[in-house]
């Protein structure tokens, strides 16, 4: 079980009863993959995952795999824009869910702004493809070896990157 | 890739070369045409650039983004109660349903227990939702294929369902009938009887809709064995919602991790094992059955009226007479007025069955009075990028079907 680690000063307040949260096995992990994972926390009823880039795949993997947590379906990718002047800018948040055992994790990833780079997912999970060109869309993150990393919301011709945080709300 | 026809000239009669049938130069050619975004087909603003050989798909490549308006962004600006008139604008035809998702997100960030009369009101509101969305689905899905009569039944039963959402909350389409904490108000008391009156009808509505579209050979014909998407592949293309349990996986949020007390109503999940248009329909269609029964369980439940917000002191507005004693009192009210209130800082996933599949906000908090980050995973958006696959090698009229089966929404896909 993961370790309990508190949010910004805050206690994590759970309101779901405890019996009803299923945490995923992650005791294996830390030792596994200890080049890889930063920290491993849980609040509010969710485990996450902080990982570096290198062997990010590789962990992505292990998690699809390993017979005790076959994360099999990728939920969702976001973007986070961590702030204008933030070190690092970015994180990318992996939402995995297993449908067999019905748990989730969550897998997140810091990235500079000078090297906004992260490999992309679309090997393990088809479902890859789109999240990761909507994220490089409205962040400018690119994805390596994507099959086809074009923009997807905004037209193609578009200059900028609307959900950043320096990029107005309002026109000129 | 066909071959160039073959001239067949009857040998015996003599013909004069110049009416000869002369061979097609286009018959081994692809050709790319766009489909949409104005084609009434495609259920919004969608385009598809279709390859094609003769009739036949050999690629799709989905162009969205034509109704992108930037509502993720525009979360950013909003204070965390305000946020709700945004979601239900993004999947309006779901629309309590999105507002449901982003509400349990913030009460679990909040830490907020929700009162049981506030869960079934929402409850039952998110199974008319559904009903009222499928009706939509049912309707134009049979008008795609032809059959037009579906469609102006359906309406007429969406219309009841419409004229519920007004009796409780004043609007038709944009109900933001949902608050953080509960629901912005009880029911009035004339809503129970035109409740009851429309679940009344509704079965004997499904039965004809089985009589005119189930039971019509033209239909299944058009739809079985089309668009097929097995097990596997449904999984790793993340499908969601009745699009998956078409394709024979056994996975429904309201099940599996049941949230505004789902797990005390009394219904089962249809899964249908073939993956094609067909087992979709049969989904959805037997989902409305499931719909109706949780709703008239739900009703029974509502009659009791209770407490419809949390008491929680950030969501409560204070007593009128304790405001005119103490002046903190005054101060907390003047407040929640003028900036509203703040979430402690984390950050928190929570997903919910919407009537297209599984419709998750990632909510961060950095403890301001507004959302950091409000990240929406839209079912359609995730369902619509397996359309390729599930399209290539069939026929230009079957990509009709299939995206009718999908059920798309188009403010969902683009947000």
């Amino acid at each position: 079980m993961a370790e309990t680690t508190e949010t910004n000063g805050q206690a994590p307040v759970s309101t779901l009863p405890r019996s009803s949260v299923r945490y995923a096995d992650t005791s294996l992990l830390r030792t596994n993959f200890a080049d890889t994972i930063v920290e491993i926390k849980e609040a509010l009823g969710e485990i996450t995952i902080i990982a570096k880039r290198d062997g990010l795949l590789a962990l992505l993997m292990h998690l699809r795999d390993e017979p005790k947590l076959r994360f099999n379906y990728l939920a969702d990718i976001g973007g986070v824009d961590l702030g204008e002047f933030a070190e690092p800018r970015f994180a990318v948040a992996y939402q995995l869910y297993s449908i067999e055992l019905n748990h989730r994790l969550r897998v997140k990833v810091l990235i500079e702004e000078g090297d906004a780079t992260v490999p992309s997912a679309c090997g393990i999970w088809k479902a890859a493809n789109w999240l990761e060109r909507e994220i490089y869309d409205m962040f400018g993150i690119h994805f390596d070896n994507h099959p086809d990393l074009r923009r997807i919301l905004m037209p193609a011709d578009y200059e900028g990157h609307p959900l950043r945080k320096d990029f107005p709300l309002k026109g000129y | 890739m066909q071959s160039v026809r073959e001239i067949r000239v009857p040998t015996t009669a003599v013909v004069d070369p110049a009416f000869a049938r002369k061979p097609d130069p286009l018959a081994d050619q692809l050709m790319t045409i766009s489909l949409g975004p104005q084609h009434p087909s495609t259920h919004g603003v969608l385009r598809l650039e279709l390859v094609l050989d003769g009739e036949t798909v050999v690629s799709t490549i989905p162009d969205i983004g034509y109704l992108h308006t930037g509502m993720e962004k525009t979360m950013e600006k909003e204070r965390w109660q305000q946020v709700v008139t945004i979601t239900c604008r993004m999947d309006y035809l779901n629309s309590m349903g999105n507002d449901l998702g982003y509400c349990l997100a913030a009460e679990k960030l909040l830490g907020v227990e929700v009162p049981k009369y506030a869960q079934d009101l929402r409850v039952l509101f998110c199974e008319l939702n559904r009903l009222s969305s499928h009706l939509v689905w049912f309707g134009t899905h049979a008008m795609d294929m032809g059959a037009m009569t579906g469609f102006f039944y359906a309406f007429i039963q969406r219309e009841k369902i419409l004229d519920l959402y007004e009796c409780a909350t004043g609007a038709r389409l944009h109900q933001s009938y949902f608050a953080i904490g509960g629901a912005r108000w009880a029911l009035p008391t004339s809503f129970h009887g035109l409740c009851e009156d429309f679940l009344e009808g509704f079965p004997a509505f499904l039965e004809e809709c089985k009589k005119l579209v189930t039971g019509n050979r033209i239909f299944q014909r058009r739809t079985q064995g089309v668009g097929v998407i097995k097990k596997e592949n449904a999984i790793n293309w993340a499908l969601s919602g009745p699009t998956i349990r078409g394709s024979g996986v056994n996975w429904d949020i309201r099940k599996a991790e049941p949230y505004s007390g789902y797990d005390t109503y009394d219904f089962h999940v249809p899964v249908y094992e073939d993956g094609d248009v067909w087992s979709r329909y049969l989904c959805r269609m037997e989902e409305m059955e499931e719909s109706h029964k949780i709703c008239v369980e739900a009703l029974k439940r509502v009659k009791q009226p209770g407490p419809h917000l949390s008491n929680h002191p950030k969501l409560k507005i204070p007593d009128r007479d304790l405001m005119k004693q103490h002046i903190d009192v005054m101060i907390h009210h003047f407040l929640i007025a003028s900036e509203g209130f703040t979430i402690p800082p984390g950050e928190v996933y929570q997903s919910i069955e919407s009537a297209r599949g599984e419709l998750g906000y990632y909510l961060i908090s950095d403890g301001d009075i507004k959302p950091y980050r409000v990240r929406v995973r839209a079912p359609s958006y995730v369902n619509l990028a397996a359309l390729p696959e599930m399209v290539e090698g069939s026929l230009l009229a079957d990509v009709v079907a299939v995206i009718g089966s999908i059920d798309i929404v188009l403010g969902d896909v683009d947000r």
